[in-house]
């Protein structure tokens, strides 16, 4: 079954056309990787999916919800971790995963029940009991994560989830989101290729406003003669090939 | 359970920082004995207690503006928000959670200004109870406000609207550190078409048990509070689409 579809899903702002009639389709279970230089159009993207932004026209559905005449339905399948960290820096990460599922309607014992859970799978237990905006910016974002995760979703949002992580910090957060492959639906967007392809099932490719390119890193690779992913995507941009 | 957990939150935020002691409760009361202190060794009249503990207990109301203020408009800048946005809240549920938590701190605020007041010769009397009352409408004006700036500035601006200009109106255009009948003209005009005056006026009404000076005021205070609050529930909606 399709996770999400997206029917000609268009955003203008005034005379610039962020979003061009998109079609697209991502199966359940499945990590999608959204690739595109600054102004693609994959925040646009991502900010109508999730119900943030509204379409100028089209639609767009998540497990055959459409965002459009049911956003409530469509935004209770999915999560989101923001591009910036979005966690509550003055609250322990433990009460920011508390806060989370107060504000998904969990009674407090069941919140606390569940926030536990969520931090133990995410291996957050060494610092949940530390404010958040004294965390280092690989716990942030795993905590960010985990914040994502808390009402259950079946399609979850990563925006660009290691942007400024060392390398160490990235291979971690990477296994985190490897393990969550099969069981939630991942949309990833992210500027690190290497990422892409090391996690992502398939990648999309947007440029302008449309997408220029769909299909696994191997296949995008194989379709512009390029030995290496970065270099398909440079020709995939810069020409459109 | 939902707005409550938000609410909960930002009460948090704002009481775990700790420029909120220092501004909200240590400032004022810094003031007040200041003040005291000159008036006790000088020959005229010119901070009594009396006049001027209500005074200060609006002028600390400011700071609840800026701190109320600055956390939205931090909520949205992070991106907590946006990540808020697709949980099951309504905007009600936010407009509640940005301002209930305030209301409490408020009288709290005051009724540590009055407890300080009381060494220095304010009455311990029961109208110092309305007063506190009283109160709550002017906290809700200085809220609404705090609302609308947090809406439509980003944190900068709002530190220097809230900081810096708001603090100084509240505390010039009020009547707290003098009469404004030795200006009097445009000045007194200009006082008394704004809430600030009228806000600090219902306090001194109250503790002095003029009762019959407090509708004139209340209507000022509670008519400038509820085209604020329309302002910023408007301001908060335009921004959350």
């Amino acid at each position: 079954m399709e996770a999400i579809r997206t029917e000609k899903l268009t955003k203008r702002f005034k005379d610039v056309t962020a979003v061009d009639g998109l079609d697209l389709a991502v199966g359940e279970g499945e990590l999608f990787a959204l690739l595109g230089v600054n102004g693609a159009g994959k925040t646009t993207l991502i900010r109508m999916l999730c119900g943030l932004t509204r379409p100028t026209s089209g639609d767009a559905f998540l497990l055959g919800r459409s965002v459009v005449r049911e956003p409530k339905a469509a935004r209770a399948v999915l999560g989101v971790s923001p591009q910036e960290t979005a966690v509550a820096p003055n609250l322990t990460a433990r009460e920011n995963l508390e806060l989370l599922c107060g504000v998904h309607g969990f009674s407090r014992a069941a919140g606390r029940a569940r926030a536990a859970e969520i931090s133990q799978r995410l291996g957050l237990g060494e610092v949940e009991r530390r404010r958040a905006g004294k965390l280092s910016g690989g716990w942030q974002r795993r905590l960010s994560i985990a914040m994502a995760l808390v009402g259950a979703p079946k399609i979850l949002f990563l925006d660009e989830p290691t942007l400024g992580l060392d390398v160490v910090a990235r291979a971690a957060l990477w296994d985190v989101i490897r393990a969550l492959k099969g069981s939630v639906t991942v949309i990833l967007t992210t500027h690190y290729l290497e990422e892409a392809e090391a996690l992502a099932d398939r990648v999309g490719v947007m440029k302008a406003g449309r997408l220029a390119a769909l299909g696994t890193p191997e296949a995008l690779k194989a379709q512009t003669g390029a030995e290496r992913f970065e270099d398909a995507f440079v020709r995939l941009v810069r020409e459109g090939c | 359970m939902k707005m409550l957990s938000f609410a909960g939150r930002n009460a948090k935020e704002i009481l775990r920082d700790p420029l909120t002691s220092f501004f909200a409760l240590g400032f004022p009361l810094a003031l007040l004995w200041l003040l005291s202190a000159i008036q006790a060794n000088v020959p005229v009249e010119l901070f009594a207690v009396g006049r001027l503990a209500p005074g200060i207990a609006v002028f600390g109301l400011s700071f609840l503006t800026l701190f109320s203020a600055t956390l939205l408009s931090k909520d949205r800048e992070s991106a907590f928000l946006a990540r808020l946005r697709t949980a099951p809240l309504t905007a009600a549920d936010f407009i509640a959670g940005y301002l209930l938590p305030a209301l409490p701190m408020a009288l709290g605020q005051s009724a540590l200004c009055f407890a300080a007041a009381v060494p220095l010769g304010l009455p311990v009397q029961p109208n110092l109870l309305l007063a506190l009352v009283l109160q709550l409408p002017a906290a809700f004006l200085f809220l609404s406000l705090g609302l609308l700036c947090g809406s439509l500035l980003s944190v900068k601006q709002v530190g220097g609207v809230c900081g810096a200009l708001l603090t100084n109106l509240a505390a010039w255009l009020s009547g707290i550190w003098f009469d404004l009948d030795l200006v009097g003209g445009w000045f007194r005009g200009a006082a008394e078409a704004l809430p600030f005056f009228h806000a600090v006026e219902l306090q001194r009404a109250a503790v002095a048990g003029q009762f019959a000076r407090i509708p004139a005021h209340l209507f000022w205070v509670l008519g400038y509070g509820a085209a604020l609050f329309a302002l910023a529930v408007l301001a908060f909606r335009r921004r959350m689409r």
